[in-house]
């Protein structure tokens, strides 16, 4: 198991009822750049990067290489989230940019509202977006598809197919065997 | 006088008494009305009207407007059945009949209560294409897969039934077709796992009266091994289970959310079937039957006559359901009832629809590359087959290998947006996508009602050509030529009209309605509607004048895609986000635009 995953799960139900607010408010423009502390790469653990407080995020060598999560949310992200949020979680005539949502919200609310999902039904807008919880294909890789959205919302990876990238260690194939069951 | 024949030889070989069929077609072959989404059972969209032609076409102007209160894709277009207007939202779904005799006046309006936890279930917006009509009655299938048959006149809703389960992933986009005296209709969820299935149901009850599934044992698919024919050959026993692994077909793909036509001589109605599921091919080897397939089956009974598959074992998502549209064309001095589809994959298809036998499968936009073509000897193993480019095969290049440059994209050379044909040129009008992808597969698990796709892609304007994302092109189905084409800076999302008018009509994803000259393709009209349009366009006449109706609203898989732009990673970082993005040309609408010539 990933050892972040504990305070993951007790953040949740700490964070599960404060992430009511208005998402339009996290649409953009995003709040840090990409050498933010707050989004600031620190350190680095078994392939996985974290911010100085402990938070994952991006990791972006000089060269343009990026971190292996990195490049697995892109693939995440391009299969499970594009087809309402859009290519590069640029938005869509059907939701909103969520490459600005996973700069704005904090990662636990980011992670309640793709777990739970959330609805807008009123006069003005139909905005549904489901409950991921049980769903394997998103909920083993969503600090993939985070770190990856924070990327892109602070503009550190161009939009596209991230150019090269460091290849997957073994507690994290070890970590998605376990998560996926197989 | 052809027609009328048709008819009658139909009516002989009906036994049950008066069939709607034929009221249908009598409300079709009344110029003056627009009684089904495809203008008639044969798919062709093409009207008899000729006021509005290619001399006074650059004359029109609009002649009304209607605001539907939604603001989401629309597609489909309005019907006109005499002196009414019946006219359908996206999601919620509302239905509004208008009083054409009284400046539009709102006669009734419905509104069905859905659960909104059907929204994100329905992949890439929830556009709907429509509503249908038959003997007094209006047919709404909705997104939550429920089919409501309302009473033209008030609105009341005579019989409903649910057609599926949401909460699988099951949900609908498509129209339904009214035949003999049932309602065919198809259903969606091709990217949650679902089992693709085409349903009757009773016209006056709503009782099912058959379904016939895409994969499955005989029992499911309604194949007989004997009779049911593919490429002249029968598919033997259990042909919908022998070409899978395991159990995957029982959540195989093979959706059915297209367009449906019908030949009422051969009582057969014929369809395509989508996608297998997942888009990862390493998962589920074999030809994945009857995913991808073009299908003709009995009206009455469900049971396929014959079969054909386009793409076996599919590696690209090329789902195979956009509309087959029905002709009486000679071909080598023969005069034979033929079946044309433009294919997701970029081939153009002709086939003689009694039979099934193939006649013509040419690539209909040059960008095409995942396949060198189709075998053609009837003699050869593989005929009838595709021949793989090994570059662009996604099987063979493997899980986690990223294949690039495979042109189409994933959304088709054609999406869903329905070609014309006019019977005085013999020439075809298709709207299409010059998009090319990187593609590259990946495991992924099964959770009921979840999204099951294991691919990422990546999609761009086709290489090497104009630099745009669309082309509008006119098609000859027996040499399989393109006799001319219209480029567009983004795909044509819109169905296309022809009329005897010498004109063609369409809509473009800026928001223009254009009018075009059917021999030469050369533009005649434009008109900037509110909204970008995906739509189909329509046209009817009242009081001895003809008018022309659009859709307008953004959405869609165009608005999902190419809202932000579309990138091209051979451009190198410099040029990322330099393509067009459709949000600098149009919003979110939701408007009906009618034209017509000033008096």
């Amino acid at each position: 198991m990933n050892k972040k995953l504990p305070i993951t799960l007790a953040a949740l139900l700490i964070a599960g009822a404060a992430f009511a607010q208005d998402m339009a408010l996290h649409d953009g423009p995003p709040k840090f750049g990409p050498d933010d502390p707050e989004v600031k790469a620190a350190y680095e653990e078994d392939g996985r990067w974290y911010t100085a407080d402990d938070l994952p995020t991006f990791n972006i060598e000089d060269d343009g290489t990026i971190d292996w999560m990195t490049y697995s949310g892109f693939r995440r992200y391009h299969s499970e989230c594009h087809v309402c949020h859009g290519p590069d979680g640029e938005g869509s005539s059907y939701a909103p940019k969520i490459k600005f949502s996973a700069v704005n919200m904090d990662y636990y609310d980011f992670y309640a509202v793709v777990a739970d999902g959330r609805k807008k039904v009123d006069a003005a807008e139909n905005s549904v977006m489901p409950a991921f919880g049980d769903n394997p294909n998103v909920m083993c890789y969503l600090q993939d598809i985070y770190v990856y959205l924070l990327a892109r919302g602070t503009d550190a990876l161009p939009r596209g197919r991230p150019k090269a990238r460091v290849d997957k260690s073994d507690v994290i194939r070890e970590d998605e065997n376990n998560c996926l069951g197989t | 006088m052809k027609r009328l024949l048709a008819i009658t030889t139909a009516m002989a070989l009906c036994t049950s008494g008066a069939m709607a069929s034929d009221s249908v077609q009598a409300e079709i072959d009344n110029p003056d009305q627009w009684v089904l989404q495809t203008g008639d059972y044969a798919n062709q969209r093409y009207s008899k009207l000729d006021q509005i032609n290619k001399d006074n076409v650059g004359d029109l102007q609009v002649a009304w407007t209607f605001s539907t209160g939604v603001l989401r894709g629309h597609e489909g277009s309005p019907i006109v059945i005499g002196d009414t207007m019946y006219l359908h939202t996206p999601f919620p779904n509302i239905v509004y009949a208008l009083d054409l005799a009284n400046d539009g006046k709102i006669k009734w309006k419905y509104e069905p209560k859905q659960d909104p936890d059907v929204i994100p279930v329905m992949c890439c917006d929830t556009v709907n294409r429509g509503v249908a009509y038959a003997d007094g009655k209006i047919f709404l299938h909705q997104a939550d897969t429920t089919i409501v048959a309302l009473d033209a006149d008030s609105g009341e809703v005579i019989w409903s039934v649910a057609n599926g389960d949401p909460s699988k992933g099951e949900t609908n986009t498509a129209t339904v077709l009214p035949v003999n005296d049932k309602i065919i209709v198809g259903i969606s969820g091709g990217e949650f796992g679902v089992r693709g299935s085409v349903t009757a149901y009773d016209m006056n009850t709503g009782e099912q009266v058959w379904r016939a599934y895409s994969m499955g044992p005989d029992s499911d698919t309604l194949m007989d091994p004997e009779n049911t024919t593919h490429l002249g050959q029968p598919v033997g026993a259990d042909s919908g289970t022998a070409t899978w692994e395991g159990d995957q077909w029982m959540i195989g793909g093979g959706t059915t959310w297209g367009w449906y036509s019908y030949d009422p001589e051969l009582n057969l109605v014929y369809y395509g079937t989508g996608n297998p599921s997942t888009w990862n091919p390493a998962q589920r080897p074999g030809d994945n039957r009857w995913s991808m397939t073009i299908m003709a089956r009995d009206a009455d009974t469900g049971m396929a006559k014959w079969v054909y598959q386009m793409t076996p074992h599919d590696e690209w998502d090329y789902d195979g359901i956009n509309e087959m549209i029905l002709t009486e064309q000679e071909i080598d001095g023969e005069e034979r009832k033929l079946l044309t589809h433009f294919d997701r994959n970029g081939l153009g298809y002709t086939l003689d629809r009694v039979s099934g036998e193939l006649l013509v499968a040419e690539k209909y936009d040059p960008a095409v590359n995942w396949t060198t073509g189709v075998d053609m000897d009837p003699a050869s193993d593989t005929y009838g087959r595709p021949a793989v480019v090994a570059q662009y095969s996604t099987e063979q290049n493997g899980e986690d290998v990223n294949s690039t440059g495979i042109c189409p994209a994933a959304l088709g050379s054609k999406d869903q947006q329905p070609a014309a044909y006019s019977p005085e040129t013999e020439l075809f009008y298709v709207p299409t996508n010059h998009v090319c992808m990187d593609y590259e597969p990946f495991r992924v698990s099964y959770t009921a009602g979840q999204p099951y796709v294991g691919a990422t892609l990546a999609m761009y304007p086709a290489p090497d050509s104009h630099g745009g994302m669309g082309n509008f092109i006119a098609w000859d189905n027996i040499n399989g030529e393109i006799k001319w084409s219209i480029p567009e800076q983004f795909s044509v999302w819109s169905g296309a009209l022809a009329t005897a008018g010498d004109i063609v009509f369409y809509g473009t994803l800026e928001g223009y309605l254009k009018a075009v000259s059917a021999e030469t393709g050369e533009e005649l009209y434009r008109f900037k509607t509110p909204s970008g349009i995906i739509g189909n366009v329509m046209t009817y006449s009242q009081n001895g004048k003809q008018y022309v109706g659009i859709l307008s609203g953004v959405g869609g898989w165009a608005g999902i895609g190419l809202a932000a732009g579309l990138t091209n990673p051979n451009d190198g970082l410099g040029a990322v986000g330099g393509y067009a993005a459709l949000s600098d040309y149009t919003a979110l609408g939701g408007q009906l635009t009618v034209f017509t010539l000033p008096d």
